[in-house]
C-alpha cells in the first residue's frame, strides 16, 4: 500500500516539476533563439561568394539531458502498447536546440560571424544500474566550422 | 573554443580550411579517450533523473573527455608537421557498462 502511494505521489510531483522545468527551458530557448536569429548557421559547407573569410575554427556545444520520473513511466506504458512516445519528443527537441544554441554562443563569443557545416550527433549514456539497459541520459553534440569574416 | 585550437592549429569540419589552400596531406589522425563516470556524479545524476532536465555533471564530463580526445588528435597531427586538421568528425561508442569511448578523427593537412 505504502509503495503504491509513494509511487503516485512521486508521479504527481514529478509531473508538475517536470512540466514546469520544461516550460521554463522552452521560454529560455525561444528567447535565446530570437536574440541569435540574425547569426547565420547552416548545415552545408558552401560559403557565399561575397564573404571573405579571415580565419576559421571548430565550434561545438553539447548537453546531456534526462527525462523525469513521470515521463519515463508514461514511456514505459507506451512500450507495452506501442505507438508514439510524446513525452520523449520535447526532451530531445529541447536538447538539440540547447546544444545548437551553446555552439552558436561559443562561436559568437570567440568572434565568429557564422557557423557552417553544422552536424548533430546523439548518443545514449547507459546507466550503470539495471545492467546497462537503463538510460542515464542522452547526449547531443552540435559542431561546425565557425568563420570570422573580413568586413 | 575547443581548447586544442589555442595552440594555433586550425580545426575544421569542412573538407578545406575556409579561405586557405591545402598544400600537403598527411593522412588520417585520430584521438580517443575512454571514461567512466564517478560515483559522486552518478548519485547527483540519479537524483536529477527524477525531475528530468540537464545533467550538468555528465555534460562537463563528456565535454572534458572530448577536449582530451581532440587534444590527442591534434598532438598526432602536430608530430606529422601539419598545421590544420580538416573534416573533423566526432563519434561515441559504448565500450563497457558505465564507460564510454569518445573519439575524434580527421585529416591532417598543411595549409598556406
Amino acid at each position: 500500500m505504502f509503495e503504491i502511494v509513494a509511487t503516485l505521489v512521486l508521479l504527481m510531483v514529478t509531473f508538475f516539476i517536470g512540466n514546469w522545468l520544461e516550460k521554463r527551458h522552452y521560454a529560455d530557448i525561444r528567447e535565446r533563439e530570437h536574440r541569435l536569429r540574425e547569426f547565420p548557421v547552416v548545415t552545408f559547407k558552401t560559403i557565399p561568394a561575397t564573404w571573405r573569410v579571415e580565419s576559421s575554427q571548430l565550434a561545438q556545444g553539447s548537453v546531456v539531458v534526462s527525462v523525469d520520473y513521470f515521463k519515463r513511466f508514461v514511456a514505459g506504458l507506451r512500450g507495452i502498447l506501442g505507438g508514439r512516445i510524446k513525452t520523449y519528443e520535447p526532451l530531445l527537441d529541447r536538447a538539440r536546440r540547447e546544444a545548437l544554441l551553446r555552439m552558436i554562443e561559443a562561436a559568437k563569443s570567440d568572434g565568429c560571424d557564422a557557423v557552417i557545416n553544422v552536424r548533430l550527433e546523439t548518443s545514449r549514456l547507459a546507466s550503470s544500474r539495471q545492467g546497462g539497459k537503463g538510460t542515464a541520459g542522452v547526449e547531443i553534440l552540435a559542431y561546425g566550422t565557425g568563420l570570422r569574416l573580413a568586413q | 573554443m575547443v581548447a586544442a585550437q589555442q595552440t594555433g592549429l586550425i580545426l575544421s569540419n569542412t573538407e578545406t580550411v575556409p579561405g586557405r589552400r591545402i598544400v600537403e596531406f598527411y593522412g588520417v589522425v585520430t584521438g580517443n579517450t575512454v571514461r567512466a563516470k564517478h560515483v559522486g556524479r552518478d548519485i547527483m545524476a540519479g537524483l536529477k533523473n527524477i525531475v528530468g532536465g540537464e545533467l550538468k555533471g555528465y555534460t562537463e564530463l563528456l565535454h572534458d573527455s572530448r577536449e582530451e580526445a581532440t587534444a590527442r588528435m591534434v598532438e598526432q597531427a602536430r608530430s606529422m608537421g601539419a598545421n590544420a586538421v580538416v573534416n573533423v568528425r566526432y563519434a561515441t561508442s559504448s565500450v563497457a557498462q558505465g564507460a564510454a569511448e569518445l573519439f575524434a578523427y580527421g585529416t591532417a593537412v598543411r595549409v598556406e
